[in-house]
């Protein structure tokens, strides 16, 4: 019987109904999914990138499609913290889910800013740090292709947060193990990985780039490779759990995150196309789960690398 | 959302193209808003196509639309014929605002601007408003909908090269006598033109127009659909075209 199965995860303190959520830039504040489904199916919600200062973001077109993908520069555009906390946070209490939302700034007292704002808001229950960014020209990628830098603003925000404290990593390094014990040893609670792999396109007729900032940020099934092997690699060599993200359009490639390592999933461009994709995608897990005689969900992580250790 | 069957799927002009789906259930739309398209049920070619709303066939009748095939994704929904079902967002967005006062409109369009037009001049003329059309094409070629456009009144036509109607602009038809019976204005076209005919309207005529920018969700989640837009305390931000829009009041628009 599908309805058996046991979906609930957890991210540390954080207890979710099923391992689904959307990833942050992907699902605004959640209000236009409101018009599709009840929020309250999701296993938590991921918001969009929040800044100190309102940000306008960048010109466009920002966003171009690409085989199997696409690629963004929306700029981090977002009307401010404080906006945040008045108009956009407070709705997304009245679902019975868990809010994460998402910090970025350009100077890590920004970082720190936001998050001692955000402390004073009861309407958020963990925070994502988003040093990842390839689309803002300060700040973003620059903490989260340096290990040092990635540890320090890190710490500062485990400083100030009461709530769990997740790290969202850049797949634009070349070691991603050293970044994600990196911001472990920092002290954060968990890991969310991939943002986006920086990524162009150029259209033959105009011999301009397709999208007015040049690069973007590459998402889709295209990056699914990547990151589920990034997934498995740093899955084997932290102790806090991961949240894993790139391409994922199907329970069966949130299945495949869980198998290399991830307690959770969230969903990005597949909301686009779809905006019932993650209501669908765990459906679609409890059906798996019950296919595969898997009663409880959490018992599939990482056994794509536990296996082969036995 | 849902699954539409296709109905009729034909060209009308070079690389110009007429597609009638099976209404939705309960459709509830206004002229001027878009369906969300998704050309292949695969990965690749993943996001949906904006495609206005050209006209709805009565009961029963279906939806219609006219797309100009361009990129690779195009050619996808092309190649699909009467019978198949493709996956269908909408109608999204905001339309064409109608005013009851007003008893003769100018609907604008140009080239692939020209199909929200249809509709409209239907839902004017159901109201009894006289309608005057000015649609402008590149050339012959590519013309399409004006016989649809003459049903509901005076069609006037411009080419850039001269081969269909009058050569020049849609803004070449534009005399301060016609603008002086005109009690408001619907656009929809290239850029340029909308920038040429908000200019000629400015303190003239007051109206609308129809705005394309590349969206990604089609919803207002995903940012990516902005444009410029005056507020009311007179700064400068940025609206989404896919959900604040298409569709905007012209002094609003900053092109």
């Amino acid at each position: 019987m599908a309805t058996s199965v046991d979906l609930s995860v957890e991210i540390g303190s954080l207890k979710l109904k099923n391992p689904v959520m959307p990833a942050s830039g992907c699902f605004a504040f959640g209000k236009e999914f409101a018009d599709f489904y009840d929020l309250s199916v999701l296993g938590a919600i991921t918001v969009k990138a929040t800044t100190l200062e309102p940000r306008l973001g960048n010109p466009t077109p920002r966003v171009a499609e690409t085989p199997g993908g696409m690629l963004n520069a929306i700029g981090l555009q977002n009307p401010g913290v404080e906006k945040i906390i008045a108009e956009e946070l407070p709705h997304l209490r009245s679902y019975d889910i868990p809010v994460i939302v998402n910090v970025a700034g350009t100077t890590v007292e920004d970082y720190v800013a936001v998050t001692e704002r955000l402390m004073d808001s009861t309407d958020v229950d963990a925070i994502e740090v988003n040093i990842s960014c390839p689309n803002v020209k300060c700040g973003g990628i620059q903490f989260g292709t340096d290990p040092a830098q990635a540890a320090h603003v890190t710490r500062e925000i485990k400083r100030v947060s009461k709530v769990p404290v997740i790290v969202k990593l850049s797949p634009n390094v070349t070691d991603i193990v050293a970044m994600a014990q990196a911001v472990e040893a920092a002290g954060a609670d968990a890991i969310s990985l991939i943002n986006t792999l920086v990524g162009m396109s150029i259209d033959l007729n105009k011999k301009r780039p397709l999208i007015a900032n040049g690069i973007g940020g590459l998402s889709g099934p295209a990056v699914k490779p990547v990151a589920v092997r990034m997934t498995y690699q740093v899955a084997q060599a932290v102790n806090i759990p991961l949240i894993g993200m790139g391409g994922i359009m199907t329970g069966e490639d949130a299945i495949e995150f869980m198998l290399a390592g991830a307690s959770a999933v969230a969903v990005g461009t597949a909301n686009f196309v779809n905006p019932m994709a993650c209501p669908e995608i765990i459906e679609e897990i409890r059906t798996y789960c019950a296919d595969h005689g898997v009663e409880r969900v959490r018992d599939l992580q990482g056994l794509a690398w536990k296996e082969l250790a036995r | 959302m849902a699954r539409l069957t296709i109905l009729e799927h034909k060209e009308i002009a070079h690389n110009m193209m007429w597609l009638v789906f099976t209404a939705p259930e309960n459709l509830s739309y206004s002229p001027g808003q878009f369906l969300h398209i998704r050309v292949t049920d695969g990965v690749d070619h993943l996001l949906r196509r904006p495609i206005s709303l050209c006209k709805v066939l009565g009961e029963n009748g279906g939806i219609g639309i006219a797309y100009r095939v361009g990129g690779k994704g195009t050619k996808l929904l092309q190649a699909k014929k009467v019978g198949d079902t493709i996956d269908v967002l909408g109608p999204l967005g905001k339309g064409f605002h109608v005013h009851d006062e007003d008893k003769h409109v100018l609907l604008v369009g140009g080239g692939i601007g020209v199909p929200p037009m249809v509709e409209l001049a239907d839902k004017l003329t159901q109201r009894g408003v006289k309608v005057t059309s000015i649609v402008g094409f590149q050339n012959e070629k590519v013309a399409i909908l004006i016989d649809e456009l003459r049903h509901y009144g005076e069609v006037l036509v411009a080419t850039n090269d001269g081969t269909l109607g009058q050569k020049g602009f849609v803004t070449d038809y534009m005399s301060d006598e016609l603008l002086a019976s005109a009690d408001r204005f619907y656009a929809c076209g290239p850029t340029p033109m909308l920038r040429a005919v908000q200019e000629k309207m400015k303190g003239k005529v007051e109206g609308y127009l129809s705005l394309e920018e590349r969206m990604g969700c089609g919803i207002g989640a995903c940012m990516a659909c902005v444009t410029s837009c005056v507020r009311e305390d007179g700064s400068v931000g940025y609206q989404k075209v896919c959900k604040d829009g298409p569709v905007f009041p012209a002094p609003e628009v900053v092109l």
